[in-house]
């Protein structure tokens, strides 16, 4: 069991900045997000995008905010739980939470934040008939292990870097593999492209384009699949696996199921206050929250980390009193045993 | 007023709605639909504009001269679902005078 005093979710720049606004506070915090990396939407959808509103960077990238609020919260040893959807919360007798990922990873802390931006991110599922009778029986939308396909018969779907990633990768592992996209072009980078045409050339894999997978085909487990060229009558081709790779969209997801006001498929929050849910203890900032007049902004986010840190804390240690410190008088005392402070004013007389 | 724009939206649900869209806020149609709260926030304008998603997949229904389609659409396009010949996104189309008596159908939600 994975202890901590503020269990956040979504490790998106809300999410992270929470970290260092709870650190000041001497609060520890641990950070769940469905992706593999930190970062939420800045380093999934828009890594090389530049935002333009974020006060004091007159421009920056997307995935450079994410690096900054990353070495800006280091000193206070986030914890991070990557790759894992926050699925349950249960409330203890003790007034805490725990919160159990989708691989049954369990968390406790008295306060859970929900910075989870749009959701977490799920993979989108073609819209073929019977797919999901065929999840796990043929057919994945993301590999976890390469080695699962080996001299296995491949089909993969899709123009992105993903498609084209994998369809090198396996290449060298599976038996056969062949690639459908839709055009003929392919939007990956341009080494991916290149080598699936050598591979191509090499008949290594096979290419079918413009083209789409029509039907699946098998009694239990997936056989064959039917394709469609455009303008062609469809074509069953014979295969071990499918996996269709369309990018991911995000979903609020399980989120939404744990009793919590939704209200334009955001959490309701208090926001004369602290931002906090119907449910006490449980917070909501960042773009999944709503209250009137809310914008989804990062900046907006990181006012609401600041207000909420300060409720979290006084749910932490009941009855202390606190009073605000500027790190420019007081320092940061790290957790790591670093400490950041002003350089001190030289004293010295003149004769 | 004289700078707004008639344009027929329909929703997901087949719903019709007649929308006087500004020309002067440089807005463009996933805008206006969650300016007149056609369709669920959340579930359009995903990505907020940026090509990047297809939450805002749209079936242009008259022949209006639009922008051309530029590779980040096309690509998005090329890999979103229920996409139809008329399939634009209406992140990508902006409200013009030009855009007079335009009539769209948001394309169902992925």
């Amino acid at each position: 069991m994975i202890t901590t005093d503020i269990l956040i979710i979504g490790a998106g720049p809300t999410g992270l900045f929470t970290v260092f606004e709870a650190g000041l506070l001497k609060l520890k915090c641990h950070l769940i997000d469905a992706l593999p990396q930190a970062g939420g939407q800045c380093s999934e959808i828009y890594p090389k995008k530049p935002i333009y509103d974020i006060p004091a960077y007159p421009e920056i990238l997307a995935g450079d905010l994410t690096e900054k609020l990353l070495e800006q919260c280091k000193q206070f040893e986030p914890g991070f739980t990557l790759g894992e959807r926050a699925e349950t919360i249960e409330k203890q007798t003790d007034g805490s939470f725990i919160v159990t990922t989708n691989k049954g990873t369990q968390h406790n802390a008295p306060v859970v934040t929900i910075a989870g931006g749009l959701g977490s991110f799920e993979p989108r599922k073609p819209l073929l008939e019977n797919i999901e009778f065929y999840e796990d029986k043929g057919v994945a939308y993301m590999i976890k292990d390469p080695e699962v396909y080996r001299n296995k018969k491949v089909v993969i779907s899709g123009g992105g870097d993903s498609a084209l990633d994998w369809a090198i990768f396996l290449s060298d592992v599976a038996s056969d593999v062949t690639l459908i996209h839709r055009r003929n072009e392919f939007r990956g980078a341009l080494d991916s492209v290149d080598k699936v045409q050598e591979l191509k050339n090499k008949g290594l894999i096979t290419l079918i384009t413009p083209a789409e997978v029509t039907g699946l085909i098998g009694e239990t487990q997936l056989q064959a699949i039917e394709v469609t060229k455009s303008g062609e009558s469809p074509v069953t081709i014979e295969t071990d696996c499918f996996i269709p790779l369309f990018g991911l969209s995000p979903k609020l997801g399980p989120i939404g199921d744990w009793g919590l006001e939704i209200e334009k498929n955001a959490i309701k929050v208090n926001n004369a206050l602290d931002y906090q849910t119907n449910i006490p203890g449980i917070f909501a900032i960042g773009d999944v929250n709503t209250y009137p007049g809310k914008l989804k902004l990062i900046l907006c986010g990181f006012h609401e980390a600041t207000l909420m840190c300060q409720a979290a804390y006084q749910i932490i240690n009941p009855g202390k009193r606190y009073v605000l410190k500027y790190t420019t008088v007081s320092g940061i005392d790290g957790f790591d045993g670093t400490r950041k402070e002003a350089p001190k004013a030289v004293v010295k007389s003149i004769n | 007023m004289d700078q707004d724009v008639q344009i027929k939206i329909t929703d997901r649900d087949g719903k019709l709605h007649q929308i006087a869209a500004p020309t002067d806020m440089a807005l463009n149609i996933m805008e206006v639909v969650r300016l007149y709260e056609l369709a669920p926030e959340g579930t359009i304008g995903i990505c907020g504009g940026m090509a990047m998603c297809a939450s805002c997949q749209c079936y242009v229904l008259t022949e209006h001269p639009l922008r051309e389609m530029q590779d980040e659409e096309e690509a998005m396009l090329s890999e979103a679902f229920n996409v139809k010949p008329n399939s634009r996104l209406g992140c990508q189309i902006q409200i013009t005078p030009e855009m007079e008596g335009l009539e769209i159908e948001l394309a169902p939600e992925d």
